[in-house]
């Protein structure tokens, strides 16, 4: 019988020629990944339980990257950051990426990928749900909490349990009102929030393939959405090519054998979809643009590792060129790198950054900033009874700031349809 | 580890995420120290609409005006309890609420693992759907031994599914105590 690629990473970082769902194995790590939110915990229990023999396991495989409330006067966030500075110097971390140097990355599963962390065949673990947008990369990438964390940052290893895997297939070619995110919602809508606890999300087919990187991580981003452990898509060119020119590191592929087992299989032809929403208060709560359209909004959000990518601000501009907002509408680049790549990128001659100016949009420096609401001074958090259309990955009750906010989640084209208008519409009626 | 758990029930719909357990604005508080985390108690469940707040009735605070912690031992939940994020922050926030013991039809990843390997609160799965025949004050039992959780209140008694593979990291007290034992750490 053969193995799915998440089982055969997993038999490769467990010393084993073979694993099945449902084994707990004890893993070798090749990165660990934290940021400011979960990193002082992670150190503090790393001291507490190792004690003054506390030794990092492999400086190499350690990164930090500051990234949740970076832009905050909230005396408690910036003690955090402070922690994680005076951590790193005392203990030689080199690759930690400080606020307020020419360092400091924005997102960190954005960064993982820009500065060559992401490598396929590897293993990584972090300190945040969203960590499985690593495995758009052929690798296995997965969330751990505080302890978690602190264990492999003494040992380097870590227990998992083999999950079942799931397969999407998208076959066919994307119409050009659709991206990723309307795909990953799709799958929400269908699997639900648990559909995919404690298994693999593995996606395939020409759609897929002919995907950029930026996009094929907004698929993998949200497998966590669906409960998954992983989300992983087979390395190709693509993938290689992008991690030659960040790393010399070199990649092992592995793809799903033809015999492989998944608990279940799904088939989609991408020509067949149209611009999706998930309505409040749930990603799975997923309805098409259509029926929702007409939702007057108060405010529109174009950010985090889900929908703050280049492709996602390219996207938009096509929109809002020439075009001016009816509601505030925020646009928070993921990364400094994305940051840098918006002045340089142009529609018709005009960069993203300046297309962005003219239509009246807020354009914020680098951070999660105001997806998970954050401290109360963070930019674009929703305020009392908002209704807000978003790129992000969750519109749980309170996620984006305010309890009785109203959070819907789209691609980066609905939002930027409906940012000019002020109330939710289909970007089909702008193409 | 304790292996009797009694106490009031407080009782919670499906899919409560992490942002309803304990909101991202609340993440910057110090887990060491005694008297900051504490502020995680005050503020768990803080993010629970009013109206699926302590069912079947709602509008029941977990954490009364003014107190850091709650009157209530084990929540009972439904399906995917702590789906959403990685935030250890999340069961640590239940456990100095007070909360001993959770009980759901099922758990998200995360959430499950940091219940356990942190040693904060018990994740036990139910074999059946309790948050629609427990009330919330209800006063319930839990046996560790036997699996079982008994309802004073109704005088029902319902199965719980083992602990499993889990249990000698519950029973250790934690996953670096797990490991202390089993000699894979000095």
């Amino acid at each position: 019988m053969g193995m799915t690629i998440t089982e055969k990473i997993l038999a490769k970082g467990s010393g084993k020629t073979r694993v099945v769902p449902g084994e707990n194995v004890w893993l070798n790590v090749d990165v660990l990944m934290t940021h400011d939110v979960c990193g002082p915990p992670t150190i503090s229990i790393w001291k507490k339980e190792f004690g003054e023999k506390a030794k990092i396991w492999d400086k190499q495989k350690f990164v930090i990257f500051p990234d949740h409330y970076i832009f905050t006067s909230n005396p408690h966030a910036n003690r955090n950051v402070e922690t994680l500075r005076s951590f790193a110097k005392e203990y030689d971390v080199e690759n930690y990426y400080d606020v307020g140097t020419e360092r400091y990355k924005g997102v960190c599963h954005i960064a993982l990928a820009e500065e060559g962390y992401n490598i396929p065949g590897t293993i990584l673990f972090g300190t945040d749900s969203h960590t499985c947008t690593s495995g758009a990369f052929g690798m296995f990438s997965t969330g751990v909490g505080n302890t978690d964390a602190a264990f492999i940052l003494g040992t380097g290893k870590i227990w998992e349990k083999v999950p079942e895997s799931l397969l999407f297939t998208f076959d066919g070619e994307l119409p050009s009102f659709i991206t990723a995110k309307d795909l990953i919602l799709r799958v929400l809508g269908d699997i639900t929030t648990n559909g995919g606890t404690y298994r693999a999300l593995e996606f395939n087919g020409d759609a897929i393939f002919s995907m950029s990187v930026d996009e094929r991580m907004t698929l993998t981003n949200m497998a966590i959405e669906a409960g998954a452990m992983n989300g992983i898509i087979e390395a190709d060119e693509v993938i290689e090519n992008y991690v030659k020119e960040r790393s010399d590191k070199s990649c092992e592929i592995f793809k799903s054998d033809g015999d492989a087992t998944y608990k279940q299989k799904y088939h989609y032809y991408a020509n067949e979809f149209e611009p999706l929403v998930a309505k409040p208060h749930s990603p799975d709560n997923v309805d098409t643009v259509q029926k929702v359209k007409g939702r007057k909004l108060t405010k529109c959000y174009i950010g985090s590792c889900t929908g703050g990518k280049l492709s996602d601000f390219v996207s938009a501009a096509k929109f809002l060129f020439g075009n001016e907002v009816k509601v505030p509408t925020f646009i928070v680049p993921a990364s400094t790198a994305v940051a840098q790549q918006i002045e340089v990128e142009t529609v018709s001659g005009v960069s993203l950054k300046e297309i962005f100016d003219k239509a009246g949009c807020v354009v914020a420096e680098s951070s999660c900033a105001a997806c998970l609401g954050g401290p109360m001074d963070t930019v674009g958090r929703a305020k009392d009874n908002e209704v807000i259309i978003s790129t992000t990955n969750r519109n749980f009750p309170g996620r984006m700031g305010s309890k009785k906010s109203e959070v819907y989640l789209a691609s980066p084209l609905t939002v930027a349809a409906s940012a000019l208008t002020g109330e939710i519409t289909d970007p089909r009626d702008y193409m | 580890m304790e292996k009797t758990i009694k106490g009031k029930a407080f009782v919670l719909g499906d899919n409560i995420d992490t942002d309803q357990i304990i909101p991202a604005e609340h993440l910057v508080y110090s887990m060491s120290d005694p008297k900051e985390s504490q502020l995680y108690g005050k503020f768990a469940l803080s993010s629970v609409p009013p109206k699926e707040s302590g069912l079947p009735l709602g509008n029941i605070p977990f954490v009364k005006e003014g107190r850091d912690s709650s009157d209530y031992s084990v929540i009972i939940g439904g399906s995917n309890f702590g789906c959403g994020s990685s935030r250890e922050h999340a069961p640590f926030a239940l456990m100095k609420a007070g909360i001993k013991a959770v009980i759901a039809e099922s758990f998200a990843r995360i959430y499950y693992r940091n219940s356990v390997d942190g040693g904060f609160v018990i994740p036990y799965e139910s074999k059946e759907k309790l948050n629609d025949v427990i009330s919330t004050n209800d006063d319930v039992e839990l046996l560790l031994d036997d699996n079982k959780l008994i309802n004073h209140t109704t005088k029902k008694v319902y199965a719980l599914n083992p602990l499993g593979d889990i249990l000698p990291i519950i029973e250790a007290g934690n996953l670096f105590e797990y490991a202390r034992k089993t000699g894979m750490i000095a």
